[in-house]
């Protein structure tokens, strides 16, 4: 208990840290201004929750291949997180979009990618929801969960393969591409927040469904006693 | 400090979502500790 709280706190510090670094140690964007600052925290996310259903994929992989419990409740704790951390890409979006596009939302490819992949990691989490068996439920979520993974792959690749009125990526872009040092150096450490956030709340997350593996077990016990 | 006030809410939305999806958990955790007690007891009581 002592410890899980230790490391919220620490998490806390760290994002506290991001906070303070996006606002008061980035400069000023001289095209945007102070709106541009929402990049240290979408772009994070966005970062994140990618990371978060690359864990998801690997875990619904291992699950497949192995079968044991520990890889179905990775996916879904992975699955759950990325989830989070996209809901916060998809409302921070549109909120930078709007004064500096003069519009919420575009049907664009990197807009309607991230938002079909939201859907499909929404599926995930209901679909589970739908199946009693143990046994069934893991399987076929993983399976689900492999599909759904198809998506990322698009999210990444839809600015760089396609017109799109979402800004060029500030990594691994067309040369001439990125940020000043230290904006680059800002973004790194918002990341490292968020990755530290993220691994809290999938061990967390984690944790619950073990739990939730040992009642079914126990039910089943005393069902069969 | 145009646009302060989107970049408060940008901010303010983000920390939302986080906060709501860990309370969200721990009180899941905190049922099923609940339920997983109940069956302990349940079981204890039938022997």
């Amino acid at each position: 208990m002592v410890k899980n709280l230790l490391a919220a706190a620490a998490v806390f510090l760290l994002l506290g840290a991001a906070a303070y670094a996006s606002f008061f140690i980035a400069p000023t964007d001289v095209k945007q201004g102070l709106i541009y600052r929402i990049l240290f925290l979408h772009v994070p996310s966005a970062w994140t929750g990618l990371t978060a259903f690359f864990i998801s994929f690997v875990a619904n992989l291992l699950y497949v291949w192995r079968r044991q419990p520990r890889w179905d409740w990775l996916g879904i704790s992975a699955a759950e997180v990325g989830l989070a951390f996209t809901t916060v890409v998809l409302v921070t979006g549109p909120i930078w979009a709007h004064p500096v596009w003069g519009i919420w939302w575009t049907w664009s490819p990197r807009l309607t990618s991230t938002f079909v992949l939201w859907l499909l990691y929404v599926s995930y989490v209901l679909l589970r929801t739908l199946l009693e068996e143990p046994d069934r439920r893991a399987l076929l979520s993983a399976l689900f969960g492999i599909f759904a993974f198809i998506d990322v792959p698009l999210v990444f690749g839809s600015i760089r393969w396609w017109r799109d009125q979402h800004p060029q990526p500030v990594v691994m872009g067309e040369p001439g591409s990125g940020l000043d040092p230290i904006m680059y150096k800002v973004l790194f450490f918002s990341w490292f927040a968020m990755m530290a956030l993220m691994t809290l709340l999938i061990r967390q997350r984690y944790r619950l469904e073990a739990m939730r593996s040992d009642l079914e077990t126990m039910q089943h016990e005393l069902e069969a006693a | 400090m145009k646009n302060l006030d989107s970049v408060f809410a940008a901010y303010m939305a983000a920390w939302a979502i986080f906060f709501v999806y860990y309370i969200t958990v721990a009180r899941r955790a905190s049922a099923l500790r609940g339920d997983i007690e109940r069956l302990k007891n349940s079981a204890s009581r039938g022997k």
